[in-house]
């Protein structure tokens, strides 16, 4: 076990330095930043100065050193519009888009597997068709417009929530959350049942044929035979073994919640990361860019360990084979 | 039939399958009993309706097949008519069930003490975990698995198929039920390891007093276990009786043709018999009896459904034209 | 297998000789609702090929275009007479010919950005997959991990180097996407190509070029419509995102996303049909593809054949 978690870790740094790699060049290379921090007007001396003071007129390996050697230390640059640190910026943020994606995938586990269980169970009902039609139209309806429409209906008409902001937070452990307030939940309602709604049709999905799938084996008609409760049959015999692929997938899935908080942040003027770097393209405000970009990886990749890690632990037939090996 | 009330009667028992392109009669008046210590053999091709027949008996019948007609006396109570709680309360308890594929009759992500333990708390919950703990352990050894104590805290994976079958056995075992229901338990396995369930099986029986219904294609399994048999075609019985009898003098023409396909040692250098045809779709049985197509005995009388009748004290018949020796003839 | 058994009765219904596309049409015709999809589908597409043709007005000719017209509501009528079905947005243009030229430009890019990540993918899946060994394994190293990151955050870091512009979110939702045609066309090539067919082109000894694309690259057609169709309205859905949020096409091609977010400003004030309208059309759209293409799926997957 622990041999395995340190082979992942390795594999993980690798990938945090060729994607640090990736993104220096894509910023560096393929866009000027030269262009953007002088003035159209500047004369040939004036580029110069900057060039140089950027380091720019150096070979490409002593710049990416520079950058990953800056990057160890947590200095990523400036940004241009805030004049602080790019990444102090970027870190202030990442607790409510955390927020965000972790209310986002409760809400998809438990609005999720109770349905998509109960639709493999019983294919047949009319409720396990209107479940996967509305499962159908989760996984067609583009995230942004029906974050507008919640906005539409549950604030302009019905004005039961409000749709923009965070609310009153608090803070716990020095970071300020928005769940422990009335306030900040009625905030965090409409959001997070937006972001979540792609992943609620996933987990339906998953879970149904999870579900109808396991319910022919063998195993679970030889738990009836042993006169277990249908409670039991279900929660422990089938669920046990549908989490596999729902934890597997969702922990993959996390991620892609992070990165969708970009659209449902910026309908619901949520303050995380994801609002800030629509903001930061559209101002060309590279250091922030490339900051977000770095933050993500390190995301993608510890999720990733936790999801393999995760996924041992659930099953024993992995967990035994990585032992052999 | 024998003084004491058998362990379990079934009388006409029919199960349909509702499919898409109509209704198949997977089980078509299935009537049959065992006593205690009895062991039943059910015999027949697959798609004869034999496990569907054992699945009816516990009300385990999934859609879209479902049990319409018969009875299932088990002590005295028709299980047909019981609510599921009360059946639930029976299966694993007073009657287990043991499965064909080892491979995939225990589930893959839990322990196997959480699989013996929860079938003991099932129909006892106040059963205290040290309990519970050494009736799986004596369970697992009395199935012959070497130091159970450790194996308990295993899963399925790590065990091979032949174990893996006497650990499906041992849960069986672990309530002491008065009645077995074995659908092909040895067709996974190898010979030799088939030999050591089938000898541990008879012995269970002798000792215990516990009612078995081996279901199985394979009459050598049957020959070597059984008291009695039944022979099943097309969903329905067609030669029942005591093993010997049936074995030496086999009344119905299906189940001579069973037997003639059997390669055995008198039957050396000779061609072996095959019955012509294939089993037929229970969609499109033919009128009649449902053999006649493969039968070389069939006439027009064939054309109407043959009854069950008793030719000879102790055997039942379906057919019209059995053919017993020695001036057996039909009443 | 006996003879009897193949030649029930209930197989021989059918008269005459059945071409795999007409068994392909009656297979589809099963399922009325995708039939009803493919309909609609069929419509849409019309409506965008033919918008000049088919608006009621041109709504980016400034003469047509009155600003007294803006945010009225879905069935007024104009000074002139012209009725608004779906009224109008904040700039007086008529929403419905909006919509329909809208339309005509997320579908356009959808589709174009569609073809051309499948053509990307299938020239690298389909050698990966025929040939093996280790340019295999490094080509599928790149797309799992191209496929590990959100395709919405590889588009948007693209956009966000490159700038807007039609060709430059068409390049993005190519990057973006080529990776799932290749692991698909890859994962079906891998399978074909252990069949005889192949086996026996190469006894032929028929050139590489001749055995991939003329016998492998036919049989893993299939599967590469199948997410064809559904690629095409994640693109779709993907471009709009964009748009909404600014990143995507400039103001000068207008797609719904692009309608969407100007109505966005307008609806907390009421004004909802500037956004509602664009928002169903697009909607109607992905989610007749996709039915079409889940379909599909079903029709073309030959496990699934009785």
């Amino acid at each position: 076990m622990t041999v395995f978690i340190i082979r992942r870790l390795l594999q993980s740094i690798a990938v945090v330095l060729v994607m640090s790699f990736i993104v220096f060049v894509g910023v560096n290379v393929v866009g000027d930043p030269v262009e953007m921090m002088v003035s159209d007007e500047a004369d040939q001396a004036e580029r110069d100065k900057v060039i140089k003071s950027m380091g720019l007129d150096k070979p490409w390996y002593v710049q990416y050193g520079r950058f990953v050697a800056g990057a160890v230390e947590g200095d990523l640059g400036k940004s241009f519009v805030y004049g602080e640190s790019a990444l102090k910026i970027i870190v202030q943020r990442i607790p409510a888009t955390l927020e965000l994606a972790v209310a986002a995938l409760l809400m998809a586990v438990l609005i999720g597997i109770p349905l998509g269980v109960y639709a493999g169970l019983r294919p047949d009902t009319p409720l396990s068709k209107t479940i996967m039609a509305g499962s159908i139209l989760g996984f067609s309806l583009p995230t942004f417009w029906v974050g507008l429409m919640f906005i539409m209906v549950f604030a302009v008409m019905l004005g039961w929530l409000p749709s923009t902001g965070r609310g009153e937070t608090v803070n716990l452990l020095g970071i300020d959350v928005s769940f422990l307030t009335l306030d900040g939940l009625s905030h965090l309602f409409l959001p997070a049942l937006n972001l979540a709604l792609f992943k609620i049709s996933l987990v339906i999905r998953l879970a149904r044929a999870g579900t109808r799938e396991a319910a022919l084996q063998d195993y679970i008609k030889f738990a009836r035979a042993k006169g277990l409760s249908n409670a039991r049959i279900v929660l422990v015999h089938l669920m046990k073994n549908i989490m596999i692929p729902v934890v597997t997938v969702l922990g993959l899935e996390f991620g892609g919640l992070i990165a969708f908080s970009v659209v449902t942040e910026s309908v619901f003027a949520w303050p995380g990361m994801g609002k800030l770097i629509i903001q930061s393209i559209q101002t060309l405000d590279r250091p922030i860019i490339v900051a977000y970009l770095m933050i993500i990886v390190l995301i993608f990749v510890v999720i990733n360990l936790v999801v393999d890690v995760l996924y041992s632990i659930l099953d024993p037939r992995v967990r035994l084979s990585d032992v052999k090996s | 039939m024998s003084d004491e009330t058998p362990t379990l009667q079934v009388e006409n028992l029919e199960t349909h399958f509702f499919t898409k392109d109509g209704v198949a009669h997977a089980v078509d008046g299935v009537s049959f009993s065992v006593g205690r210590g009895e062991i039943m053999g059910l015999v027949g091709e697959s798609g004869s309706g034999k496990s569907v027949t054992g699945f009816s008996i516990l009300g385990l019948v999934d859609p879209p097949g479902k049990v319409v007609g018969g009875r299932v006396m088990f002590q005295g109570k028709d299980l047909l008519t019981l609510d599921e709680e009360s059946l639930r309360h029976l299966r694993g308890n007073r009657i287990a069930m043991i499965f064909q594929d080892p491979m995939m009759t225990l589930n893959p992500v839990l322990r196997i003490d959480t699989q013996m333990i929860e079938t003991l708390r099932a129909h006892d919950n106040k059963i205290t975990d040290a309990e519970a703990f050494a009736r799986s352990r004596d369970a697992l050894g009395q199935v012959g698995i070497p130091a159970p104590e450790e194996r308990l805290k295993s899963y399925p994976h790590q065990f091979s198929g032949g174990m893996r079958q006497r650990v499906a056995i041992a849960i069986a075992l672990l309530n002491k039920p008065d009645l077995i229901i074995a659908d092909e338990p040895t067709t996974a396995l190898d010979v030799t390891i088939q030999g050591q369930i089938l000898y541990e099986a008879q012995k269970l029986c002798r000792e215990t007093g516990t009612a078995l219904i081996w279901i199985t294609h394979d009459l050598a399994v049957v020959a070597g276990l059984a008291d009695k048999i039944s022979v099943m075609y097309a969903g329905r019985v067609v030669e029942q009786g005591g093993l010997g009898d049936v074995l030496d003098n086999p009344g119905h023409p299906y189940t001579q043709g069973l037997l003639g396909s059997v390669p055995g040692h008198n039957t050396r250098g000779k061609r072996l018999y095959q019955i012509p045809g294939m089993t037929p779709s229970l969609l499109k049985l033919p009128a009649g009896c449902a053999f006649k197509d493969r039968c070389p005995h069939a006439d027009a009388a064939c054309d109407t459904r043959p009854d069950i009748t008793q030719p000879i004290p102790g055997r039942a018949l379906r057919c019209v034209h059995p053919q017993l020796d020695a001036g057996a003839t039909a009443p | 297998m006996s003879e009897t058994t193949v030649q029930s009765p209930a197989a021989g219904g059918d008269q005459g000789v059945e071409t795999p596309f007409r068994r392909f049409c009656r297979d589809y015709a099963e399922s009325r609702i995708a039939t009803g999809a493919l309909v609609v589908l069929v419509a849409i597409v019309l409506l965008a090929v033919f918008a000049p043709f088919v608006a009621p007005t041109d709504p980016y000719d400034l003469a047509q275009v009155s600003i007294l017209d803006s945010k009225l509501k879905p069935g007024s009528e104009s000074m002139d007479g012209t009725v608004y079905w779906l009224g109008t947005d904040g700039a007086g243009r008529d929403l419905l010919s909006a919509i329909i030229y809208g339309l005509r430009i997320s579908l356009g890019v959808g589709v174009m950005s569609g073809v051309v990540a499948l053509c990307i993918g299938t020239a690298v899946g389909l050698p990966a997959a025929y040939f093996g060994g280790r340019i295999d394994s490094f080509i599928m190293r790149v797309v799992d991990i191209q496929l590990s990151i959100p395709a919405i955050l590889i588009a948007l870091i693209l956009l966000a180097i490159l700038g807007k512009g039609v060709d430059k979110i068409i390049i993005a939702l190519v990057i973006a996407q080529w990776a799932y045609y290749a692991r698909t066309v890859r994962g079906s090539a891998l399978v074909e190509r252990n069949k005889e067919y192949i086996e026996a082109a190469k006894c032929l000894a028929l050139g590489n070029n001749r055995i991939v694309f003329r016998h492998l690259f036919p049989n893993c057609l299939p599967p590469l419509i199948v997410v064809g169709t559904i690629q095409t309205a994640h693109a779709i859905s993907l471009e709009a995102t964009l748009s909404f949020l600014g990143v995507g096409l400039p103001i000068s091609e207008p797609s719904l996303g692009l309608l969407i977010a100007n109505g966005f400003d307008f609806m907390l004030s009421g004004f909802y049909w500037i956004s509602f309208f664009p928002g169903v059309a697009l909607l109607v759209t992905i989610v007749a593809i996709n039915l079409v293409g889940d379909h599909l799926r079903d029709v073309l997957n030959p496990r699934l054949k009785r």
